[in-house]
C-alpha cells in the first residue's frame, strides 16, 4: 500500500544502524589490535630466542623495508583521496583513487613475499628458530590483513560502480578506510620494533 | 586425496570409546530422524535455522549448552567412578582414554556448555530489559552463533573420528607439541577453540554495542538492570580477551603443522609464553562465567524478595572493578612455575583484591533479602545455595592467592574443588536460575516447581558431595588427574565424591524432567500476563512469548525498576486501539550464518586431518557466503502497523477471555 513510508522507514532505520556499524567496527579494530599486541610482545621477548641461528641483524635489508613503507604509508594518502572521492560523490574519482591503492597494496605484498622468500632460500624460515617463527607470524599476520584489505577495495571498486555513491557504500568505504589506516600504523610498529633496531 | 584420515581413526582402542561413538552418531541420527518423520524440516530451517532474532538463537544457544553438559556430566560420573575403583587396580578405564575424559571434560564445560549458556541467557534477555527491538547487529548475532555450534560439533565428531586431546583443557606444551602428541587430538582442540572464539570476540562486540547504543529513552547506564550490567562488563571482557586465545591457539597449531618453535622445547621455543598467553585469555574468561550468572541473582533476590536491589550502585561499581582487576591476576595460575617471590607476591595481591567487590556482592544480595517477602522460588533457592556454596569458594580461593599455600596444594585435587567451587554454584547454579527464571517468558508457561526445587536438591547436596571430599583428599597430597593410585587413604573420599557425581546426574534427569512435565502440563502453566513473577524490569513487560519485535511501543524509562515504576502509576491493561502504534523494521531471516558455521566446521576438520584442498574450498565458501551478504542493502523488511495492532489485539483478547489480564507496558 504505502511502498514510500515503508522505504523511508527502512532508509531512516538504516541511517541509524550505519552509526552502530562504525562503532562496532572501531571495536572490532581494538580486538585486533590487541591480537598484535600480543603478536609484538611474542617477538620482543622471542628476540634473543634465535637458537644459533640466523641472528636479526643479518636477515634485513633497509632499502627493501623502506620500499616496503614507502608503499603501504602512499596507500593511505592515496585512500584518502578515494574516500574524499566519495564525499564529493565524483564516482570515477574514487574508484581510480582506489585502484591506485590497489596497486600499492599488491606492490606491498609482493615485496614482503619476495623478502620472505628470501629469508626461507638463506635458511632462515620460520621453522630456523622461535626467533623467525616470532616474526614470520607477526609480519606475516599484518601481510594477510592488507591481503583481506585488498579483497575489501577490489569489491568497494565494485559496489561503487553497480550501486553508486548510496550512504551503505559509502559507510562501508568508510569502515574499509579504518581499516585500511590502522594496518598502517600496525607497520609503524612493526618497521620500529622489528627492523629499525637492527639497523640502529 | 583424505590427508591423514584413515580407517584407523575410528574409535576401536577401546570399547567404552566404541560406545561413546555409537550414542554420538545414534543421538545425531534419531534427531534427523525424528524431525524428518514429523516433517518439520522446512520449519527447523525457516523459523530457526536461519533464524536472526535475539530470542531464537538464545535458546538455539541454550538447547546446545545443555545437549553439551549432558556429555560433560557423563564424563565427570565415569571419571568419579574410574577413581573410585582404581585403588591398586586399572579401574575400568584405559589411560589414555581417562586422560582424553579429562581433557574434553573441561573443554566442553568452559567452551560449549558455560559460554553458550550465557550468551543465549544474555541473548534472550538483554535486549528486552534494555527496551529495545534487536541487538546491533543481528546477522552477526547469528554467525556467532553458527561458529559456536561449529566448534561444538568438532568435539563432538572427535568421539568418532579420531581422538580428541589428552593435554587438559588448557593444552601445556611441550605436551601438546607435536613430539608429545603426534595424533589428531590437540588440533581438534585448537580448532574448536578457535572457531568457537572468534564467535565469542563477535559476540562480545555485538552486546557492547547494543548495550551502549540500543538502550530506551530515558535509560542512562545507572539505570540499567543488573543483569544488563553484569552482561556488559562480560561482552567487554570477551571482546578483550579472546584475542589472547586466538592468538595462543593460532600459535600452538603452526608449532604443530608447520613446525614452528613458539612453544617448543628446543630451537629457541618458549613454553611458558603459552602459559602467560592463555591465561591473559583464561583469567578474565572465569569472570566472564560468572559474572552473567551474578547479574541473574541480583534480579532474582529482588525479585522474589519483592524488594528493590539493595544498594544498586554498589553492585555496579563492584562489577566493574572485577571486570578490571580480572586482567590483573593471570600469573596466580603459575605461581609455582619459577617466577620470582616478588612477582608472586603482586599477583598474590591483586587475586585477593577480588574478593573484596565480590564481598560487596554477596552482602548486597543477603541486604536485599532482609526484611523482604520471600518465595521460594526455585531460582531464589539456587541463589541461595550460590551464596552458602560460593563463599566456601572464595575462602579456599584467597587461601591459594597466598603463593606459599598454592605451593602446598599446587596439582592436587584441592585445586579441582575450588574451581569448581567457583564455577558450578558461581556460574551454573546462576543460569540455572535464569533458565528457572526467564523461561515462561521465552516459551509462554512456567516451570512445574515441585521438579525445579529437586533440581536444587540434587545440584545442591551433589555438589557438596563431590567436592569437599576432593579438598580434603588434596590436602592429603592427591594429585589431580590420577587414572589410579595405591594409597587406601584416598578411596573413601573417592567414593563419596562419586556418590556425589550421581547425585549430580540425578539432578541433570531432573531438569529434564521438569522440562517434559511442565511440558506437558503447560496449558495449566499457561502465561498470558507476560509477568508472571511481578517482575521489575522491562523484560516482563512484552508478551510471553514475546512478539518478534518485543516491544510494540519502545517505553519511556525512568527508574532502575522501570516495569515496576510503570506498573504502580499506571493502568496497563487497556485495550490496544488502532492507530496507537508505528511500522517497525525487522532484520530478515538468512542462511548465511548457518551456512558460514558450515564451512567453518569443514574447514575445521580438514585442516586437523590436514586435507588441505578441503580447507581451502572451505575458506574461500565462507569467504564468498561473506562477500555475498556484505553486498546485500535488503536485509531488512517493515512490520506494517495493522499487523502490530492485530498482533497486540489478539493477545489482549485471549488474556482477558482467559481471566489473566495482560499486565502490559506494550501500551504504555
Amino acid at each position: 500500500m504505502n511502498a514510500n513510508a515503508n522505504q523511508a522507514l527502512l532508509t531512516e532505520h538504516q541511517t541509524e544502524s550505519l552509526s552502530n556499524k562504525a562503532f562496532g567496527f572501531w571495536l572490532y579494530l581494538m580486538t585486533d589490535a590487541l591480537i598484535f599486541a600480543l603478536l609484538f610482545a611474542t617477538y620482543v621477548t622471542m628476540f634473543r630466542s634465535t637458537a644459533s641461528g640466523p641472528e636479526p641483524s643479518e636477515l634485513f635489508d633497509l632499502k627493501h623495508v623502506f620500499l616496503e613503507t614507502v608503499c603501504l604509508l602512499l596507500s593511505s594518502i592515496t585512500f584518502g583521496f578515494a574516500y574524499l572521492g566519495a564525499l564529493g560523490k565524483h564516482r570515477w574519482q574514487s574508484v581510480n583513487w582506489l585502484l591506485v591503492t590497489l596497486i600499492l597494496g599488491v606492490t606491498f605484498v609482493y615485496l614482503e613475499v619476495v623478502e620472505f622468500i628470501g629469508l626461507i632460500e638463506n635458511g632462515a624460515g620460520p621453522q630456523a628458530s622461535g626467533y623467525l617463527s616470532a616474526f614470520f607470524t607477526l609480519v606475516a599476520t599484518h601481510g594477510i590483513h592488507v591481503s583481506v584489505g585488498m579483497l575489501g577495495i577490489i569489491i568497494m571498486m565494485f559496489q561503487i560502480l553497480n550501486k553508486g555513491l548510496t550512504p551503505s557504500v559509502n559507510s562501508r568505504l568508510f569502515r574499509l578506510g579504518l581499516f585500511w589506516h590502522f594496518l598502517d600504523i600496525v607497520w609503524i610498529g612493526i618497521f620500529s620494533i622489528v627492523y629499525l633496531p637492527v639497523f640502529i | 586425496m583424505f590427508g591423514r584420515l584413515t580407517l584407523e581413526a575410528l574409535p576401536f582402542y577401546s570399547p567404552i570409546a566404541i560406545a561413546g561413538a555409537v550414542v554420538t552418531f545414534s543421538g545425531f541420527a534419531m534427531v534427523v530422524l525424528l524431525v524428518s518423520w514429523k516433517r518439520q524440516w522446512r520449519y527447523l530451517w525457516f523459523e530457526w535455522l536461519t533464524s536472526v532474532d535475539h530470542k531464537r538463537i538464545g535458546v538455539m544457544y541454550i538447547v546446545l549448552a545443555l545437549v553439551m553438559l549432558v556429555r560433560g556430566v557423563i564424563e565427570a560420573v565415569m571419571m568419579r567412578a574410574q577413581q573410585a575403583m582404581a585403588l591398586n587396580s586399572e579401574g575400568y578405564l584405559p589411560p589414555e582414554h581417562f586422560e582424553q575424559l579429562f581433557s574434553t571434560h573441561g573443554t566442553i564445560m568452559i567452551f560449549f556448555v558455560a559460554m553458550p549458556f550465557l550468551t543465549g541467557l544474555i541473548n534472550v534477555i538483554v535486549p528486552q530489559q534494555l527496551g529495545a527491538r534487536d541487538v546491533a547487529f543481528p546477522f552477526m548475532n547469528s554467525v556467532s552463533f553458527w561458529l559456536t555450534a561449529a566448534g561444538a560439533a568438532l568435539v563432538a565428531i572427535s568421539l568418532v573420528i579420531g581422538r580428541f586431546s589428552t593435554a587438559g583443557w588448557t593444552g601445556y606444551p611441550p605436551y601438546s607439541g607435536i613430539g608429545y602428541s603426534p595424533g589428531v587430538g590437540v588440533d581438534y582442540w585448537i580448532w574448536a577453540l578457535l572457531i568457537s572464539g572468534v564467535g565469542s570476540t563477535l559476540t562480545g562486540i555485538n552486546f557492547i554495542v547494543t548495550t551502549l547504543k540500543c538502550r530506551a529513552p530515558g535509560m542512562s547506564l545507572m539505570k540499567m538492570p543488573m543483569f544488563v550490567w553484569t552482561s556488559f562488563c562480560t561482552s567487554i571482557l570477551m571482546a578483550f580477551s579472546f584475542p589472547a586465545l586466538t592468538v595462543v591457539a593460532i600459535m600452538l597449531g603452526l608449532d604443530r603443522t608447520l613446525g614452528m618453535h613458539f612453544f617448543t622445547n628446543d630451537m629457541g621455543g618458549n613454553m611458558m609464553n603459552f602459559a602467560n598467553l592463555i591465561w591473559i585469555w583464561g583469567h578474565p574468561e572465569v569472570y566472564i562465567l560468572v559474572l552473567p550468572a551474578f547479574g541473574v541473582y541480583s534480579e532474582v533476590t529482588a525479585v522474589f524478595s519483592k524488594k528493590r536491589l539493595f544498594g544498586y550502585r554498589s553492585l555496579v561499581y563492584a562489577t566493574a572493578a572485577i571486570a578490571l582487576l580480572s586482567f590483573t591476576v593471570w600469573l596466580h595460575h603459575f605461581f609455582t612455575m619459577g617466577s620470582s617471590p616478588n612477582v608472586n607476591a603482586v599477583f598474590g595481591i591483586a587475586t585477593m583484591i577480588i574478593a573484596v567487590p565480590t564481598g560487596v556482592k554477596i552482602f548486597d544480595w543477603l541486604f536485599t533479602m532482609v526484611r523482604g517477602r520471600i518465595t521460594f522460588h526455585p531460582s531464589l533457592l539456587f541463589t541461595i545455595g550460590f551464596i552458602l556454596t560460593f563463599v566456601i569458594g572464595g575462602i579456599t580461593g584467597v587461601l591459594m592467592a597466598i603463593p606459599p599455600v598454592d605451593y602446598l596444594v599446587h596439582n592436587t585435587t584441592f585445586l579441582v574443588a575450588h574451581f569448581h567451587n567457583m564455577i558450578i554454584p558461581g556460574a551454573l547454579f546462576g543460569y540455572f536460575a535464569g533458565v528457572q527464571y526467564w523461561f515462561p517468558k521465552v516459551f509462554g508457561f512456567k516451570l512445574n516447581d515441585f521438579w525445579g526445587k529437586l533440581v536444587f536438591f540434587f545440584w545442591f547436596v551433589g555438589f557438596y558431595l563431590a567436592f569437599m571430599p576432593l579438598y580434603a583428599v588434596g590436602l592429603l597430597g592427591m594429585p589431580r588427574r590420577l587414572v589410579s593410585y595405591t594409597n587406601p587413604d584416598w578411596q573413601p573420599f573417592l567414593i563419596t565424591a562419586f556418590c556425589g557425581a550421581g547425585f549430580i546426574l540425578a539432578g541433570l534427569c531432573s531438569l529434564f524432567m521438569q522440562f517434559y512435565v511442565s511440558y506437558r502440563d503447560r496449558e495449566n502453566n499457561r502465561d498470558l500476563t507476560g509477568d508472571p513473577w511481578d517482575g521489575r524490569t522491562l523484560e516482563w513487560a512484552t508478551s510471553s512469548p514475546p512478539a518478534p519485535y518485543n516491544f510494540a511501543r519502545i517505553p519511556a524509562v525512568t527508574d532502575v525498576d522501570a516495569f515496576w515504576v510503570m506498573k504502580q502509576n499506571s493502568d496497563l491493561n487497556s485495550e490496544p486501539k488502532p492507530g496507537h502504534y508505528e511500522s517497525i523494521v525487522m532484520p530478515k531471516n538468512t542462511g548465511a550464518g548457518v551456512i558460514i558455521g558450515a564451512f567453518s566446521f569443514v574447514l575445521g576438520f580438514a585442516a586437523i586431518w590436514y586435507i588441505w584442498w578441503l580447507a581451502a574450498v572451505a575458506t574461500l565458501g565462507a569467504i564468498a557466503m561473506l562477500i555475498i551478504r556484505s553486498c546485500n542493502d535488503h536485509s531488512e523488511d517493515v512490520i506494517s502497523s495493522a499487523v502490530v495492532f492485530k498482533t497486540e489485539h489478539d493477545r489482549w483478547l485471549l488474556a482477558q477471555t482467559k481471566g489473566q489480564p495482560a499486565c502490559d507496558g506494550k501500551r504504555l
